[in-house]
């Protein structure tokens, strides 16, 4: 069963560009990606889009439909009703190169920022003892594919470009929780969360839970309870006054 | 360099040399959704406007205790008026004679505190109120965003003491509802405060401060194994915190109308 769906695509290149018509076909079981695939074959030829995996794994394909970040490959035609105009735009918080392709350079940026796993120093490879119960936690946030929806979400970015030097986005506040969750981690991460990565600046409204596709809870599992370890940190009288008599008595 | 780190500094290596790409794509409209978001803010605005001008009203309202019911908004009385003679906590009443305004004054300012800074409700205000973001993909209203950085609302890290108090609160109004269901097993009235009370401690212990302390705040879940187990059920509850924050905020809403009714007379029947 096929029929004619009206689509509303976002095109050019830098920031300039527009929103151009289209009509084209669209059979049953396909996917938003394959429809952009259709057009590319049939009527537009030069239109850019990103993707690789077509399973929902690589997480390149990341772009907004109907307002809302999606995977293309993940979002099925069948989620609309065949009178209904899909706009397809780029992710609206990263720049864009063309069409449907950002720029997304400034998460890796973020992501070079925060230091990687810090064993103590006396621990050799091969000595590391952990339970599955003390990795469990961040295991739930290796699941995450790298869409950066999450991070393109985030209002605080998102409505907000002069905030992008001080804040990571939840990916890497996610990352920065995983690492200071780890048993054998022993670099700071809570005073650079706070000071450096921003987390402060995340009030908790959740979109990025919303958007991941991985289905993560980023928001209740890492940032919430990396908010709470920065309070032990910076905030907590009775936690600072503990830790120094602990400290004095052993 | 874990294999990550290698993979990402490899594939982030070509961006120097890439020029310099600062334009969005230029989209003029608030948000390019098409369904209603609106709704759920909306909503949202209803329902804790609802529960602010019951609070008021409650603050002011005088009959707060039936035998043996006593309204959880009143409970416990601090002060030696006489409109809490039947609400005081043994009888304890550490605030004298000087004491004017409403009773309840004194003591809401602490499940409201909670309320106020507790994660999720500070979710449901910053979206419904403060429109920031009204919901997810709709560009806020604000010029300027600090978020939490700052004063006031680096206030809201303070979180964990009001749970402390939440604590004892949950376990007055637990009191509060034994007591009724033991000196009127069959009155309505007593298992709606049962009713209400359960709410309340699911609310409480499945606060995100109290999944922190049990054992959150710990890397070595194994070296410690009655605080995982704790810290595991505190998640289950933490999981239903939203619909556990709305449950017990309408329920403590409806207990304590229920009792004002019926101190007033206007609920009478032999089983009220
Ligand atoms: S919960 Fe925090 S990090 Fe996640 S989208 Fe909202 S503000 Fe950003
Ligand atoms: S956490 Fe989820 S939304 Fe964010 S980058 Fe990873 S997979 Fe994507
Ligand atoms: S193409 Fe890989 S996630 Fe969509
Ligand atoms: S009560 Fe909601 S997080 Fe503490």
């Amino acid at each position: 069963m096929s029929y004619k769906a009206k689509f509303k695509v976002w095109r050019g290149e830098g920031g300039e560009g527009r929103l151009e018509d289209f009509t084209v076909e669209v059979n049953e079981g396909e996917v938003v990606l394959d429809i952009i695939h259709r057009l590319q074959a049939t009527q537009a030829p030069d239109l850019a889009v990103r993707w690789n995996c077509k399973a929902g794994k690589c997480g390149s394909c990341s772009m907004e439909i109907n307002g809302k970040p999606r995977l293309g490959c993940m979002t099925r035609m069948s989620t609309f009703s065949e009178d209904e105009t899909i706009t397809v735009t780029p992710m609206r918080t990263f720049p864009v190169i063309k069409d449907l392709v950002n720029d997304v350079s400034y998460n890796y940026q973020k992501a070079r920022e925060v230091p990687s796993f810090t064993p103590p120093a006396d621990v050799r490879p091969g000595e590391f003892r952990m339970k599955q119960v003390d990795v469990e936690r961040s295991q739930e946030f290796r699941k995450c594919i790298e869409c950066f929806m999450c991070n393109n979400i985030c209002h605080v970015i998102r409505d907000h470009e002069e905030n992008k030097p001080n804040f990571s986005g939840p990916r890497f506040l996610m990352r920065i929780a995983e690492l200071d969750m780890h048993p054998y981690d022993v670099a700071d991460r809570q005073e650079t969360a706070q000071e450096e990565h921003g987390l402060g600046y995340c009030n908790i409204t959740k979109c990025c839970t919303e958007v991941c596709p991985e289905h993560i809870k980023i928001t209740d599992n890492a940032l919430i309870p990396m908010k709470e370890r920065v309070v032990d940190r910076k905030y907590d009288p009775l936690v600072w006054l503990g830790n120094k008599i602990f400290k004095r008595s052993s | 360099m874990g294999p990550r780190e290698v993979e990402r500094s490899a594939m982030t290596q070509t961006t120097p040399e890439a020029p310099a790409r600062r334009q969005r794509a230029q989209v003029k409209v608030r948000t390019l959704r098409t369904d209603r978001w609106w709704l759920v803010p909306l909503v949202t605005f209803l329902g804790l406007s609802s529960f602010l001008v019951y609070g008021v009203w409650a603050i002011i309202d005088t009959s707060n205790f039936v035998e043996p019911y006593i309204a959880p908004f009143a409970a416990p009385c601090l002060t030696t008026q006489e409109v809490c003679e039947g609400a005081r906590l043994f009888g304890w009443a550490p605030v004298g004679d000087w004491y004017a305004l409403p009773p309840g004054l004194l003591i809401l300012g602490l499940p409201g505190g909670f309320r106020l800074t507790c994660y999720y409700y500070r979710k449901s205000y910053y979206r419904s109120f403060w429109l920031s973001p009204a919901a997810c993909a709709v560009q806020e209203p604000h010029g300027k965003y600090t978020g939490e950085t700052r004063f006031p609302l680096i206030i809201q890290n303070i979180h964990r003491y009001f749970f402390y108090f939440a604590v004892v609160i949950g376990a007055i109004l637990t009191y509060d509802a034994v007591l009724a269901v033991v000196h009127k097993p069959l009155g309505l009235g007593s298992w709606i405060l049962v009713l209400n009370a359960v709410l309340i401690l699911g609310y409480t212990f499945g606060c995100h401060s109290c999944r922190h302390i049990t054992a959150g705040r710990l890397n070595h879940f194994s070296r410690h194994p009655l605080r995982y187990r704790a810290w595991t059920f505190v998640s289950k509850l933490n999981a239903k915190h939203q619909p556990l924050a709305w449950a017990s905020m309408f329920s403590v809403m409806g207990a304590d109308l229920y009792v004002r009714l019926v101190a007033k007379g206007i609920i009478a029947f032999p089983y009220a």
